[in-house]
């Protein structure tokens, strides 16, 4: 029997798996709020002590002093974590909290190329919470107005300060709020499809992070990448998954 | 033990409170960053004691010297020759330009979005914290991107003297006509300002002693190629940090003794990193003392850097000065070398992306940091077709763009992270 673990602790969410036998044995999602020490402490005590663990996400930094737990980049989490969902994917879109990143896998699912945004906020989950709260719409639901909304509204403004005031704009010119969340849907879809074709990217494409639980995202990278886009309903832990890959080896 | 150099920090006009807090500051990230790093060189006890005295012993050198008549020239660029400078018996300093300081005061005369090394240039003044440049007799600028040379006539008006000089933005004949007579220009500026006549037997002597001091550093860089590297990336980046404003005669010996330590280490196989860690070449924008911000991350993640092509290394270094007897054919000599310094200025710059390939071979590297800083136009544009031709050879790229802020240090925590995982499997 080999049991590993994945830690994935993220500047949103921190996500933990274990694996056993090749299989998701069980998994947990936590917010990490303003202590996510207490919180990874918390799920790392339900762990038998001999299990290997592998760790990444911002927070990796947090278990550091702790030497005995090996860290892996966001990067490779995700590109392993992707594979183990659809092993026969050779990109990786992941929509984190604070950062987006497109990563390209050899046919062998080796990371060939990476792009990651820098320091600001485009293109991430961030910018799409900030915008659906603007718009007084969950997250569900903005997504949802994205599908519903028409196109041709264009959201010239990457970054989410500005995007701000140009939906004020619009909302005060009388464009719809459905209208308007899919451009913003675009605008995030847009910028990340450069990243994708800077690094020569092809499909199938999977979806991680949290951005994966958005359709209307999903919906739009299908239509501009014109081949398959997968999510699974393990695709914000794919990082996690991808740790405790490492830790088993 | 510290000798209080107050009085001569009050005497230069520093503003004793601003600099009290960056040299705290600038000691705990030394501590941080050099001292803490494991299996360094003996020898390197020679940087920490520059960097422990960088506004005390240094300065109070200049000082001293300035005393006995000898004149300070700062500058801010490889374009600018030492060896005229040493030639009449003045002393050249590189000026502070790698933090960020009194960056409200700079928004106020300096649009957001220029880059950080030369609003370091402006911090550092308005803020009163660099001795080097209160030190300076005459401040040298150069026409080098669209950034400095308009930041030049804005810095004009707060220094005491600022001469700028014209350089070349190609490498024709005419290029050489034109920088061939800025040196001539220069050489009577200088002149001027120590009232020593410069002759063909000074300039002569002032080559020797810069060729001596490059030559020390290819010595060091040649130690790098080996396997485990005998010295980090990061005390070889700091010797060419204090290539700038050391004494060169005394920086050419210590650098050779430490470069005695680094032979021995190579033949007993002693190395700064384990055996056949990851190794990485970084290209691009100059890292002025303390920027440390890339280096550091990439150091800390496993990788260690073996070359430096930039201008604080071997793009600043690289050709010595030959050749000459009169007057003209030294100045062409100077010229002949200078004009080779393959800057992204130089437009087209295709030496450039040939000697990042040379290099990449010559250290062994396994992949090329193209670094970066914000809003600097000629690096950044040159890096993205030089991102391309080196991934399509099959050589691993990465394109970092950063600033003096700690901001994005989680970000490229993890793009560095990632890339040296591409290096090792």
């Amino acid at each position: 029997m080999t049991i590993s673990a994945g830690i994935d602790i993220g500047s949103s969410t921190i996500k933990f798996v274990v694996l056993e036998n090749g299989g998701i044995k069980r998994w947990e999602v936590v917010p990490s709020a303003s202590q996510p020490r207490i919180s990874v402490n918390a799920l790392l005590n339900t762990l038998e002590p001999d299990v290997a663990l592998v760790a990444t996400g911002y927070g990796r930094e947090l278990l550091k002093s702790n030497a005995s737990i090996p860290i892996i980049s966001e990067i490779k989490a995700h590109a392993s974590g992707a594979r183990f969902l659809f092993p026969a994917c050779r990109s990786i879109i992941d929509i984190g909290g604070q950062d987006v990143k497109v990563i390209a896998l050899d046919s062998a699912g080796k990371v060939a190329r990476f792009e990651m945004n820098d320091r600001c906020a485009a293109g991430t989950g961030r910018f799409l919470e900030v915008m659906a709260d603007k718009l007084d719409y969950s997250l569900e639901m903005f997504s949802s107005a994205a599908l519903k909304g028409k196109d041709g509204i264009k959201i010239s403004s990457i970054c989410t300060v500005f995007a701000e005031s140009e939906i004020i704009g619009l909302l005060n010119s009388g464009s719809s709020s459905d209208d308007i969340s899919r451009a913003l849907h675009w605008s995030v879809v847009n910028r990340i499809h450069t990243m994708f074709s800077r690094i020569g990217a092809i499909g199938p494409t999977v979806i991680t992070g949290g951005g994966a639980k958005n359709i209307a995202l999903a919906h739009l990278f299908r239509e501009i990448l014109k081949s398959d886009v997968f999510t699974s309903e393990y695709s914000q832990i794919a990082g996690s998954i991808g740790c405790a890959l490492a830790a088993r080896r | 033990m510290a000798t209080d150099y107050r009085p001569m920090w009050k005497e230069l006009g520093l503003n004793l409170e601003n600099h009290d807090k960056l040299m705290e500051v600038l000691g705990k990230v030394y501590g941080d960053i050099f001292v803490s790093q494991k299996n360094r060189p003996q020898k390197t006890d020679y940087l920490d004691f520059v960097m422990s005295e960088v506004h005390g012993l240094r300065i109070k050198e200049l000082v001293d010297a300035k005393k006995q008549g000898r004149k300070v020239v700062g500058t801010y660029c490889t374009f600018v020759p030492e060896e005229i400078i040493l030639a009449a018996d003045a002393i050249m300093v590189g000026l502070c330009a790698g933090a960020d300081f009194a960056t409200e005061q700079v928004d106020r005369i300096l649009p957001k979005n220029l880059c950080a090394l030369i609003k370091s240039t402006f911090g550092f003044k308005l803020g009163g914290v660099c001795p080097y440049l209160e030190a300076s007799d005459l401040v040298v600028g150069e026409n080098t991107c669209d950034g400095k040379k308009k930041a030049y006539e804005v810095f004009k008006n707060l220094v005491k003297d600022l001469y700028v000089m014209d350089l070349p933005q190609t490498k024709s004949p005419q290029a050489k006509e034109l920088l061939k007579s800025e040196y001539v220009k220069f050489i009577s500026r200088i002149e001027k300002l120590t009232g020593n006549k410069i002759t063909p037997e000074k300039l002569r002597k002032g080559i020797e002693i810069v060729n001596a001091k490059r030559k020390a550093v290819y010595r060091l860089s040649e130690t790098r190629k080996n396997n485990p590297v005998p010295i980090s990336g990061l005390d070889s980046l700091l010797v060419n940090q204090i290539f700038f404003y050391e004494d060169p005669v005394r920086f050419t010996q210590q650098i050779n003794s430490l470069c005695d330590e680094l032979e021995n280490r190579v033949s007993s196989g002693t190395g700064s990193f384990p055996e056949n860690a990851p190794r990485i070449l970084v290209s691009g924008c100059p890292m002025a003392v303390p920027n440390w911000k890339v280096p550091a991350i990439v150091e800390t993640s496993g990788a260690v850097i073996v070359a430096e092509e930039s201008c604080v290394g071997e793009r600043g270094t690289r050709n010595l000065v030959e050749g000459g007897s009169s007057m003209d054919a030294l100045i062409d000599a100077l010229v002949d070398r200078y004009l080779q310094i393959d800057c992204a200025i130089y437009s087209p710059n295709p030496d450039r992306l040939s000697h990042i390939r040379e290099m990449y071979k010559k250290y062994k590297a396994d992949g090329v940091i193209l670094y970066g800083i914000q809003f600097c136009t000629p690096y950044a544009v040159e890096a993205m077709g030089i991102e391309k031709e080196l991934e399509n050879s099959g050589i691993p790229a990465i394109r970092i763009e950063t600033d003096y802020s700690q901001e994005d240090v989680g970000q490229l925590k993890t793009r560095i992270q990632a890339f040296i995982e591409r290096l090792t499997k």
